[in-house]
């Protein structure tokens, strides 16, 4: 029985194997399809202080633009760039104008790099930080398709466009589900930048850079503008229900949610017999949240009995805590005769997570849930690979054993000429 | 105990014929010294930065990335039946006259279901001091064995997520630049620890039975089979050195039984049977 089905599984393997050789990767087959290329907008500060000449004795200004320029010269020709500045164009005192100033110096798109170099050039340090705006026209620059997104932040300052919270806009930008990155970078920060950036970049699962030198600005730039060209799955957007009966039905696949503090949500998944169920969940914490918290994943039947669960606890920094179960279900019964139906698992994210009074709730967590649906396992009959023994225990059992029947085998046999003599 | 390491000395005596073929024929998985020059010059240079963008590398292959203090910095490392692996990071500090204190850096090591594993030796967190230029991690595995209970959280075949970043510093060091080199070294446990049982698929992340209907444009839930495999790809789960042991146990015994009738029979015919019989 399980020599067969080893059988049958190295055959599918093979297919299986054979298949993925064969066909082409998802993301080479639409590589040139302009609607699911990789988009990235850099979004430059060019606000007064740009001018300070701190940067290896050249400004702010004239180290961003060199590293802008030699990034022109090396984007991946998959993806699509865009460029946007803030506090370019109004020098006056006015809060209200100055805060409104952001706008698209290139176009995302295919990239024209004499035209997107020649439109840096222009760029002269003038008015106000308002990154908040900033980052709400670049989300807005980068909507269409269903590709990756990521906006790269060059700032020296903080946002001066108070009292809203470009670190809250960043975190309603990736709610949205569109799978959006803000990396930051700053400039020679202060505390307060280097707070609001990385709040920025938490928010939204991207990586935050403290520039010291313009070579390490234009690496950064760089390898950011390189990662958003790797091709990447994307998860689908769902929303877990309050109870299994209610539940969205899901199949094998990759999919995203918000999950409150101290919430759970359920899921559905139909599980043929003789499959085995792997779901594993990620909930991130991207915000500020209390030192300890955990993440729960159990898989039931409908009729609420716990089948199997997953769960982690920890403490310190983490940009997620994770957890996953598997759970093969029965073979079908070929008595039976007829098809059997596929089994229902109600799956139950939970976590434990919590934050101080200060710290807005809404948006919920990010949560990504992954469900693989394989075939069941051969499981084990015996403790032992095979029922094979090993070690010199064994050997000598055996030895042993054949001795002592050797013996007995030779008194049988001698007493059987014995007797056999007598008559 | 005299006597178990006498009757040990005795068996090793005899079984020392087998032994080496034991040890020869095991399909080891260690690689040969051409495959892991290729290893080296194809080395990966970027680091992912969650389980979905993880960068895959192979076992014995060093990867390197350079990064900000604070990144969260991903590998994924194929694992195969019967390893043991043992993971090692390096981190390269920035220079220490841009740092504020002392920094805590941890590795932690995540299996293909995204569960935490555990670490039976190695040091996966440790603070450096504020002068330090580097700090050193590693966390060995348990052995990865070929089937578990769905109960337990033993570690399987499958991708193993590494995930490295520092978990205590001074706020004013975050985004500084680090290196970091991160490689996976695995022996071969050997039989003693083979298990019966087997998974169909290894725990890799978008491993999914055929039947499924084809994801349509706007429905991309479907993830493409991670490209995580072992150079030469996952072990058929049919060899174990358990054969060479059992079949040498057979032979012994055998060899005991033909042994232990001689014994009995002594040389040739008993004396007393006449000619003729």
């Amino acid at each position: 029985m399980i020599t067969r089905k080893r059988l049958a599984a190295g055959v599918c393997g093979l297919l299986a194997a054979l298949a993925v050789g064969l066909l082409p990767t998802p993301a080479a087959a639409d590589a040139p399809d302009t609607k699911s290329s990789p988009k990235v907008e850099l979004v430059l500060d060019v606000s007064g202080s740009m001018r300070s000449r701190d940067i290896d004795g050249q400004s702010r200004m004239a180290a961003a633009k060199q590293a802008f320029n030699e990034v022109l010269d090396a984007v991946p020709e998959e993806v699509q760039l865009g460029i946007r500045t803030l506090g370019a164009d109004y020098p006056g005192q006015d809060r209200k104008l100055g805060c409104k100033d952001t706008r698209q110096l290139y176009p995302v798109g295919p990239l024209n790099r004499t035209e997107a170099k020649a439109a840096v050039a222009t760029l002269n340090p003038t008015g106000w930080t308002p990154i908040g705006p900033a980052l709400l026209g670049a989300a807005d620059d980068l909507k269409d398709g269903d590709s990756t997104r990521r906006i790269v932040l060059i700032t020296d300052g903080e946002d001066t466009c108070a009292p809203l919270d470009p670190c809250q806009i960043a975190r309603d930008i990736a709610a949205k589900g569109i799978h959006l990155v803000i990396d930051t970078l700053g400039l020679l920060p202060d505390a307060k930048t280097r707070n609001q950036l990385s709040c920025i970049a938490e928010a939204t699962g991207g990586t935050y850079t403290s520039v010291q030198h313009s070579d390490q600005l234009r690496k950064r730039v760089h390898q950011l503008v390189d990662r958003a060209a790797k091709p990447v799955v994307t998860p689908v957007a769902t929303e877990g229900a309050q109870q299994c009966s209610s539940a969205p039905k899901l199949t094998a696949g990759l999919y995203s949610d918000r999950e409150k503090f101290a919430e759970h949500r359920w899921y559905r998944v139909d599980v043929p017999p003789g499959q085995e169920l792997r779901a594993s969940v990620s909930i991130a914490a991207d915000r500020a949240v209390n030192n300890d918290y955990g993440v729960l994943l159990r898989a039931s039947t409908p009729q609420g009995r716990e089948i199997v669960r997953g769960s982690e606890a920890g403490d310190g920094r983490t940009d997620v805590i994770s957890s996953g179960l598997r759970y093969p279900t029965a073979p079908a019964d070929k008595a039976s005769g007829d098809t059997q139906p596929a089994r229902t698992v109600c799956l139950q994210v939970s976590n434990s997570f919590s934050a101080p009074a200060s710290v807005k709730t809404d948006p919920g967590l990010p949560v990504e849930l992954s469900i693989d649906l394989v075939d069941g396992p051969d499981n084990a009959a015996d403790t032992a690979f095979f029922g094979l023994g090993h070690g010199w225990w064994l050997l000598g059992a055996l030895a042993l054993a054949g001795l002592l029947a050797g013996l007995l085998w030779g008194w049988i046999s001698r007493w059987r000429v014995a007797v056999w003599r007598t008559n | 105990m005299g006597i178990v390491r006498k009757l040990t000395v005795g068996m090793l005596a005899g079984a020392s014929l087998f032994g080496p073929v034991g040890v020869a024929a095991a399909d080891s998985p260690s690689p040969s010294a051409s495959a892991s020059d290729d290893a080296s010059a194809a080395a990966p240079t970027e680091a992912g930065t969650s389980f979905r963008t993880a960068t895959a590398i192979k076992l014995d292959q060093p990867a390197t990335a350079g990064a900000s203090t604070g990144d969260y910095l991903y590998w994924s490392v194929p694992v195969d039946t019967g390893q043991r692996a043992t993971v090692k990071a390096k981190v390269t500090l920035p220079e220490a006259a841009a740092r504020h204190g002392a920094a805590t850096w941890q590795l932690d090591v995540y299996d293909g279901l995204r569960r935490h594993q555990a670490c039976k030796y190695g040091t996966p967190v440790k603070a450096a001091a504020k002068d330090a230029r580097t700090v050193e991690l590693t966390c060995s595995l348990r052995t990865v064995r070929a089937w578990a209970e769905p109960w337990a959280n033993d570690p399987l075949p499958g991708s193993y997520y590494i995930r490295l970043t520092v978990v205590d510093l001074p706020q004013d060091d975050l985004g500084l630049p680090v290196r970091a080199e991160v490689s996976v070294g695995a022996t071969d446990a050997g039989g003693s620890q083979a298990v019966d049982g087997m998974l169909a698929a290894p725990l890799v992340p978008g491993a999914t039975a055929a039947p499924r209907p084809q994801p349509s444009a706007s429905s991309t839930a479907a993830q493409p089979v991670a490209l995580d495999e072992p150079d030469g790809g996952w072990s058929s789960g049919w060899w174990s050195d358990r054969w060479i042991w059992t079949a040498a146990g057979g032979l012994l015994a055998a060899l005991g039984g033909i042994a232990g009738y001689c014994l009995t029979r002594g040389s040739g015919r008993p004396s007393r049977v006449p000619p003729g019989y």
